[in-house]
């Protein structure tokens, strides 16, 4: 074999394993880089205090479980609304829409995924919060509740694109069946196509809750930022943020510094749960159909 | 199909509501962009001239301008591109045409979905920690390229994937059935029969680069001000915000939102530009 081959098949080798070199180091370095605070501050006191003050004096304290629950609270909420909402225009799009007016909801689709998310924080802030402020009579509209609209609309691309790519997929023979069986279209997209494409529509609700625990940037300019415990019209600090707001004003190599990266590396650690969680409910429906 | 078979009217209703409801979902997102996109270029376009486009922020005139930001996002999509794509093709080449061990394979393609679930703000903070500090390169545009390039890694990977696996695999023993070798045959024929999916993922990778503002605010800087272009040591040193941070600033820093609107306007005819561009390249090539 001539030498310029083997060199070849040596560099794309290499180029894959960097997929997996970046993995490691990734982690690796959000892990050496988070540990250093958790020790300091001590594990149960990081997680579990209700207390965020990062520059108190004398004492400052680092307690995250306020950013963990806004964090649980908000993608919950988010799920709550959007996953509906998402789920029946996947419906739609693959079952009941006229293919013309599915060639037009699905760009509308995912044009509403290339927006970027400062811009969904744009309208967020001047046009959502205002409007949460005069209609609920709230001193100020940045709030949880706010946060889980703007996620609300921002997962529906991803859970929708999943969804509809599940649904479609399902075997016309069984619709086939049902409808032969004298059940009407509507009757049998409920309870013969939903049910066998379970797992990816479940998949695609698990996609929205990563995109929505993941997201920063539009949440930042929404949710006034405020390590509250969190309440849904109160000011909330998400694990997100949390790293965020103070990550351009922490001085390099102080503790408040070291914690955001602490805050990061949970983070990290909630990502991973749900991602493997995506992998199990993926594998169970391909079990399941075999 | 219902000629034959009286349907009950609970049945009927239970139809009727279930199509309303799927109607409604749909309307629902169909109004959400319509509403998201007329206000944003209702607030914007008036803010929008051709000082705004091609003049820069200044203070002691009291006017704003996008130029260094457009340039700065420019800069970033090039470089980002210039390291992600030699990777991701060559990953996508060695799964798709090298790979024997499977479990090796199978090791990469996780590690690639693993990289596509992890947020920006964990690239931000890895950005950080890694190119900023640890290479010591500062908050730069280049340390913020670099991230860039392992966030968009995956796209580039899949779409090239996607696409040498619909070369037919005749093409293939063609080549090598006439004495070429691999590393040839990738070169001659299945690269250039691919090149749709690859254009395709470079486009989609641009379109991430331009949407995103977390992992540049922190790795590249928040600076609107104008970067020297001309020398290349000026490049790898200068800190900048790209058009996406640059209306964080207008909107979160200097509650300035007419030229956030402005930014804003600009930044979605970017973005479904791009879109286009994707289904475009996608079709085009694929003839």
């Amino acid at each position: 074999m001539k030498k310029s081959e083997r060199v070849m098949g040596a560099v794309f080798l290499l180029c894959g394993l960097a997929a997996v070199g970046f993995v490691l180091a990734l982690t690796l370095y959000l892990v050496v880089s988070g540990l250093p605070a958790i020790r300091e501050i001590g594990l149960t006191e990081f997680l579990l205090g209700r207390t965020w003050d990062s520059t108190g004096e004398p004492e400052p304290r680092f307690g995250i479980l306020p950013m963990i629950l806004a964090s649980v609270y908000g993608t919950a909420g988010a799920l709550l609304i959007g996953g509906p909402v998402g789920f029946f225009t996947a419906l739609f799009l693959a079952k009941a829409a006229p293919p013309r007016l599915a060639a037009v909801v699905r760009p509308a689709v995912s044009l509403l995924a290339g927006i970027p998310s400062v811009v969904y924080g744009l309208v967020g802030m001047t046009v959502l919060v205002p409007a949460l402020r005069s209609w609920l009579d709230l001193p100020a509209g940045d709030s949880l509740l706010a946060a889980i609209l703007v996620l609300a609309v921002m997962i529906l691309p991803p859970v929708i694109a999943l969804a509809e790519a599940a649904l479609a997929a399902v075997p016309r023979e069984y619709e086939e069946a049902s409808l032969a069986l004298g059940a009407t279209e509507a009757e049998t997209w409920l309870r013969v196509t939903v049910p066998a494409a379970r797992s990816g529509v479940a998949a695609a609700l698990v996609l929205g809750v990563g995109r929505a625990i993941g997201e920063a940037m539009a949440i930042l300019m929404v949710a006034g930022n405020v390590a509250n415990m969190p309440s849904l019209l109160s000011s909330v600090r998400f694990l997100t943020t949390g790293v965020a707001i103070e990550m351009n004003y922490a001085a390099p190599g102080s503790l408040q510094r070291q914690a955001l990266f602490s805050i990061g590396l949970v983070l990290f650690l909630f990502i991973m749960l749900i991602n493997a969680l995506l992998t199990l409910v993926l594998k169970g429906g391909r079990e399941a159909r075999s | 199909m219902s000629w034959n078979t009286p349907v009950s009217s609970r049945r009927r209703a239970y139809g009727i509501g279930a199509r309303l409801l799927l109607w409604l979902g749909a309307g629902i997102c169909c109004g959400l962009l319509v509403f998201l996109v007329g206000y944003i270029l209702f607030k914007g376009i008036p803010g929008l001239s051709w000082a705004f486009l091609t003049g820069r922020d200044s203070v002691l005139r009291g006017t704003n301008g996008i130029l260094p930001a457009l340039l700065n996002t420019l800069y970033v999509i090039l470089l980002s591109l210039a390291i992600v794509l030699p990777l991701g093709v060559g990953a996508a080449v060695y799964l798709t045409e090298y790979a024997k061990n499977r479990r090796l394979a199978g090791l990469i393609e996780f590690a690639a979905e693993t990289l596509a679930g992890i947020p920006s703000i964990l690239y931000a903070l890895a950005g950080v920690i890694v190119f900023c500090t640890a290479l010591g390169l500062q908050k730069t545009l280049l340390a913020g390229s670099l991230t860039l390039a392992v966030m968009t890694f995956p796209t580039v990977l899949r779409s090239t994937q996607e696409s040498l696996k619909t070369v037919p695999r005749a093409y293939r023993e063609g080549a090598l059935a006439l004495g070429a070798g691999p590393w040839r045959a990738i070169r001659t024929v299945v690269l250039p029969a691919s090149l749709d999916g690859i254009v395709t993922g470079c486009v989609l990778a641009a379109g991430r680069v331009v949407g995103e503002t977390a992992v540049l605010m922190y790795t590249a800087g928040l600076s609107t001000a104008m970067q020297n272009f001309t020398s290349l040591r000026g490049l790898a040193r200068s800190s900048g915000a790209t058009l996406t941070v640059a209306m964080y600033v207008y909107a979160k820093e200097r509650a300035d939102f007419e030229a956030a609107f402005a930014a804003a306007a600009v930044l979605l005819l970017l973005t479904a530009l791009i879109n286009l561009a994707a289904l475009w390249t996608g079709r085009r090539l694929r003839r």
